[in-house]
């Protein structure tokens, strides 16, 4: 018979485009590959810094994500009541209108009355930009519930961070360690790397209750009880320090191991950093015996022994207060083990490989470098111990002490910018903690006027809090108030809890963008739901007086809106990923990129950052109108890209800067900026000089260039903290020290039981043990790698891998309970009751059950049929969450960590019963919501693709 | 009934898959979904895709497992495809000659304009492997990316199935498994890489490669000494 004839080199579209994915945080780079108009392909841009060529299996389905049923395709107001799903279609300027209306009120009153919040938003230096501009404090994305913890507990510790401000040295590791990375940030890299470290025979170690994914391919895998991994790294750090494998050059040379404490119980200075009158942290010099500014190239410090100051105070070195506290018996991994899980055997084994990787057999890289002293070194030296961390460590109320923890252990063997440890990633390192404040105070809050700085910021102590008369908040999410006050990221999840309460303030306008608070970004759904439909007993009014959305798609928080700003999918805009917010850097040097139009709307939608620049003029804003009151970006959010400066030369991109496009970094606007991305596939990056590249917190030619470029205010190392001086600012007031204290005895008990200058494992605010044995059982979620984060996973491709989700329980467990793989149980916490099938299974914690993060969605939504099991079977914990703590001496503090208000969502306890038989059917079952108004068909066979077979017949 | 070709050619394209770098991200069968969708064999249709049983056809999908119990075991990801045997029972029951395998590289394909939807071969297949397209009516599978490996209007190094063109851990291999000198030849005899249920003689072409033994720490005894404290810092000196 004839072998078929077959086409083999048909060339895959007409056209190819570069942009970057939006299919979650990674923000790859992708190629666009079209076919008369339509989408061909795509895939990763081989060249592009972050995924060099792959493309996971969410953005592969960046195709259906854009053709989506649920997609939005006009203005909306609402017609019903608020969250009955009733609305009328309406022209843009009337909704821009309607808008200008509200949100001008607001201004020329009480700016303080909008609440700005943004979700998964990647241009938040526009819209924290916009928020300042009209003058209200009320802004954040949704840091807060996400990562707030990981980026501020490096931040205040090292001055950069996992995941976004740095990497693991995937090249010269011999050692990586993943602590709670469930599945999560960031993606492609993390996949990358640990191909190339399995690929050299390097050894993972992944610390989390659940082995799937990383875990699962991890040499070995420690299934930790949740909540306790700061325990589990003291007991590292105890082990490191009785055997003495630590790094005590490293300590003395590059952070404050040496700096003196002073000791004076009782009195103001206790605590305190000595420092001389210039300002300079004091050390001890062992050879001349006196105090020295520990900065001084030719002192040998010594690190041990208590030293008499001026005046006959004494003071300790912060090496020897973090040895004090981490030798002892509590520490040890005997102690430990019992709290972790991990047995003590285990944890000193642990502990031996970290310092046998780290420090023994050296490995050298043939890299001559000069450190800020200016002295060269002929090699760089490896310390080759990476490690990482995410999301188990993030979501609990102890996550930033047990990231500071992490860091700590960087610190001790000297694994921190050396080659194999993690990397910074520019434009980090930054001086801890980075600049600038927060703005907002009070004083700063007038009508009709912008507040003079960036809303989110970074404290330094409690003179910097936004604070009312009486001590209390002055922001909705209450971020930078004694509740949660070094909360970099703000605080999302409290906003509409707190803005239904009118505490501190009534909000009249709730403005949000790709926020899915209505659903599965709220601790607490049925409360959430509760807020944003109250109405005022007296004026019969909705309390949240107005609220405005946009997203792209009928994702369930639309039907709690009065007025959607339809938005386009990521393929129809453009944007800037930026340096001055989220930037896409790696630790061989700075990058950033573009999304640009790869297709036109066939929709009346309109890219949410071009909606708030044309808002920005119509109210009036300075930033975003000329003196002689025309817009000052015509062209939208592409023209905002190219001409906004922020401070002279620097603007949201910095490639091709200057009127000839050769400057980066800091230069005159381009107006071929744009094409000068495109042509280069979207994305700029500066490779860092190979002397730049290691030990940037003391390298002289980096920390001089990174000054030069507008990173870091001076060319001065960056001493990397152990000894937190912020948080012993707020312990001293807590202490009763200072102008600013805390207004009650309640929040200073706070404050000293949780602010330790030296971090230090405290159980979760809701407690490790269970004596009444009511929720003996830790609840958590693993982010589904073909979903998480991704705004358009609900999609036709990826649903069909995950179509519903189920709670997995240890088969022991499981056979204890009476529970039956693929039966029905009822979840309870103090909370809420849901309904749940199981799934057992060996690879987790025995007293942990887990599910995955966000497959279930409410009926109605997201373009699905009612019957979809999305809807039926997948669930959410977040209905077992609260958003607030029990009341304790008639406080009710937030369901977060009291240090940065992370949302404390993994330290969710509860119990688990077998539920009689009934509908298979999960609970609860939220009404359904009615369909997109936008009649779009459902199609029951689903053919894409076919017409780029068909319509070009074979040659 | 079908039958293979005479000439037992020595070119026998196909796949390693490394089984211990495998996370189970999906990455692989979502781009190859993609790739496919408007590919050689043009739609894989879904059927109800938004509605309550959505069921496509794929290629390639990824399955989990665990093995063994919580201390010792392992959980495994999976991915299944056409392993482009060399004796493929789903070429030999075939009625009409509309799967076939091809004489110059060795891989299974189907010609649709020849398949009466009879489903012979999957049943034949005990790899699970064959995708039947009921809308279409016709039997569809992994192609190997035909429409890549030769396509001339690809740049050379992207001349490779979009699974492995797309996977971020690098788990997944293309190349000729007929020639013992090539690169993939070499990584199977390097790690010990394995036919899929060898014993039922169908000579599979792709190979997985086993998960490497799992690296425990050595355990030594806990040194037991008793700490010397701070003191054994005291006369250490330090510069800035």
């Amino acid at each position: 018979m004839k072998q078929q004839k077959i086409e083999t080199s048909k060339p895959i579209g007409d056209t190819v485009k570069t942009t970057t994915c939006y299919m979650c945080a990674c923000r790859c780079g992708i190629r666009v590959h079209l076919r008369d108009g339509k989408i061909r392909y795509i895939d990763g841009n081989p060249n592009h810094p972050v995924n060099k060529g792959v493309l996971c299996g969410k953005g592969s389905a960046g195709i259906m994500h854009h053709y989506s049923p649920a997609r939005l395709s006009k203005p909306l107001r609402r017609v019903g009541a608020r969250g009955e799903g009733k609305f009328e279609e309406i022209e843009w300027e009337d909704a821009l209108r309607l808008a200008t209306g509200w949100l001008s009120e607001v201004r020329n009153t009480d700016p303080r009355r909008l609440a700005f919040f943004t979700g998964r938003d990647q241009s938040q230096a526009l819209t924290g930009y916009w928020a300042a501009q009209f003058g209200t404090p009320n802004f954040a994305a949704h840091g807060g519930f996400c990562s707030v913890n990981m980026a501020a507990g490096g931040l205040y510790s090292i001055g950069g961070s996992f995941w976004e401000f740095g990497e693991p040295d995937w090249e010269h590791a011999r050692l990586l360690l993943l602590f709670g990375v469930a599945e999560d940030h960031d993606s492609n890299p993390i996949k990358i790397g640990l191909g190339k470290m399995k690929a050299r025979g390097a050894k993972v170690i992944s610390v989390n209750p659940v082995r799937t994914g990383y875990s699962a391919v991890a040499d070995e895998w420690i299934g930790v009880r949740p909540g306790t991994d700061g325990a589990l790294i003291g007991a590292l750090i105890h082990e490191l320090l009785r055997t003495d494998r630590i790094d005590l050059e490293f300590l003395a040379r590059t952070t404050d191991a040496s700096w003196l404490v002073i000791q004076n119980p009782g009195k103001s200075d206790d605590g305190q950093i000595f420092r001389n009158e210039d300002g300079q942290p004091m050390a001890w010099d062992g050879i001349n015996k006196k105090l020295m500014p520990a900065r001084t190239p030719e002192a040998k410090i010594s690190l041990i022994g208590e030293r008499e100051l001026p005046g006959g105070k004494k003071a300790k070195s912060v090496f020897q207060l973090l040895a004090e506290r981490y030798l002892a018996p509590e520490h040890s991994p005997e102690t430990v083990a019992a709290i972790t899980d991990v047995p003590a055997d285990r944890i000193r084994e642990i502990a031996r490989e970290i310092a046998s990787a780290a420090l023994d057999d050296p490995m050298e890289i043939q890299q001559p470098w000069t450190d800020w002293r200016g002295v060269r070194h002929e090699t760089m030296t490896a310390r080759p111990v990476s490690i990482h961390a995410m999301r188990g460590i993030s979501a609990h109320s102890n996550g930033f002490d047990t990231c500071r923890l992490l860091h700590v252990l960087q610190m001790l063997i000297g694994a921190v910018d050396a080659p194999g440890s993690f990397r910074y990633k520019a434009p980090f390192p930054r001086p801890i903690p980075p600049g600038p404040k927060p703005a907002g105070k009070l004083s700063q809050i007038k009508a009709g006027e912008p507040i003079p700085g960036m809303p989110l910021g970074f404290v330094g102590g409690p003179e910097d809090l936004l604070l009312d008369e009486n001590g209390g908040p002055v922001r909705i999410d209450h971020a930078f108030s004694w509740e949660a006050p070094l909360s970099a990221h703000g605080l999302m999840h409290m906003v509409i809890e707190n803005a239904g309460n009118a505490n501190p303030t009534p909000v009249d306008v709730l403005f949000m963008y790709m926020a899915n608070m209505g659903w599965n970004s709220s601790m607490n759904v049925a409360n959430t739901l509760k807020n944003l439909t109250a109405v005022d007993e007296a004026s019969g009014e909705y309390r949240i007086k107005h609220v405005i959305y946009s997203d792209a798609f009928w994702s369930e928080t639309v039907a709690y809106a009065d007025l959607i700003f339809p938005d386009t999918t990521y393929l129809e805009r453009w944007d800037a990923i930026s340096l001055l917010d989220r930037p896409i850097s790696d630790a061989e040097g700075p990058a950033d990129a573009i999304r640009q139009p790869i297709l036109e709307p066939d929709r009346d939608v309109r890219a949410f950052q071009d909606v708030i620049i044309e808002l920005g003029y119509r109210l009036g804003l300075p930033a975003f109108t000329t003196n002689s009151g025309e817009p000052k970006y015509p062209g939208g959010y592409a023209d905002y890209i190219v001409n906004h400066e922020r401070n002279p030369g620097i603007g949201p991109l910095a490639g091709w800067r200057g009127e000839d496009g050769e400057s980066s970094g800091i230069g005159a606007p381009n107006p071929d900026q744009l094409d000068r991305y495109i042509k280069n596939g979207s994305f700029w990056k500066h490779h860092l000089d190979p002397d730049q590249r290691y030990f940037k917190h003391s390298n002289k030619r980096y920390l001089e260039w990174a000054k030069e470029i507008g990173f870091i205010p001076s060319a001065d190392p960056i001493v990397l903290r152990i000894y937190s001086e912020p948080l012993q600012a707020f312990r001293r007031a807590a202490q009763g020290h200072g102008e600013v204290q805390p207004p009650n005895s309640e929040t200073r008990k706070r404050i000293l039981e949780n602010f330790d200058p030296i971090p230090r494992w405290r159980p979760p605010l809701n407690g490790l043990e269970d004596p009444e044995g009511n929720y003996p059982l830790h609840a958590i979620t693993q982010r589904p790698m073909a979903m998480y984060h991704s705004w358009g996973s609900q999609n036709a491709w990826l649903r069909q891998i995950h179509t519903s989700n189920r709670l997995f329980v240890a088969r022991e467990l499981a056979e204890k309970l009476g529970l039956k793989d693929g039966g029905w149980a009822y979840v309870k916490s103090p909370t809420g009751r849901i309904k749940a099938r199981i799934k057992t299974m060996e690879g987790v914690n025995p007293r942990t059950v887990w599910t995955w993060n966000a497959i279930g969605k409410r009926r109605g939504a997201w373009g699905l049929s009612e019957d979809a099991p999305e809807s039926n079977e997948g669930f959410l914990l977040n209905h077992l969450i609260s958003e607030l703590l029990p009341k304790e001496d008639g406080i009710q503090w937030p369901n977060t960590d009291p240090v940065t208000g992370q949302a404390a969502w993994f330290d969710l306890r509860v119990q688990l019963e077998p539920a009689p038989a009934g509908a298979e059917t999960t609970e609860p079952l939220a009404p359904p919501l009615p369909q997109n108004p936008t009649k779009r068909s459902r199609p029951k066979y689903l053919t894409y693709g076919a017409d780029f077979r068909f319509k070009d017949p074979v040659q | 009934m079908t039958s293979l070709p005479n000439n037992s050619a020595t070119k026998r394209l196909g796949l390693v898959i490394d089984l211990d770098t495998c996370v189970g991200c999906h990455a692989c069968a979502v781009n190859c979904k993609e790739w496919n969708a408007g590919g050689h064999m043009a739609p894989l249709t879904d059927i109800d895709p938004y509605g309550a049983e959505p069921e496509g056809v794929w290629f390639n999908r990824v399955h989990a497992y665990e093995a063994g119990d919580r201390k010792t075991g392992r959980t495994v990801h999976f991915p299944r495809s056409c392993l482009h045997c060399a004796e493929p029972q789903c070429v030999t029951v075939c009625p009409t000659g509309a799967s076939y395998k091809r004489a110059e590289d060795g891989i299974v394909l189907v010609d649709e304009d020849k398949c009466i939807g009879c489903k012979l071969c999957s049943w034949a297949c005990p790899y699970g492997a064959r995708e039947y397209d009921s809308h279409s009516g016709v039997m569809k599978k992994c192609t190997l990316c035909i429409d890549r490996i030769y396509n001339e209007a690809l740049p050379e190094n992207e001349r490779i199935p979009a699974c492995v063109a797309t996977c971020p851990t690098s788990a997944r291999h293309f190349g000729d498994l007929g020639d013992p000198n090539s690169d993939v030849s070499q990584l199977v005899a390097a790690r010990g890489g394995y036919d899929l249920a060898e014993e039922l003689g169908y000579q599979p072409t792709n190979k997985y490669l086993p998960p490497r033994p799992k690296r425990e720490s050595q355990s030594q005894p806990a040194n037991e000494e008793p700490s010397s404290g701070l003191l054994r810092w005291v006369d250490r000196l330090l510069s800035s």
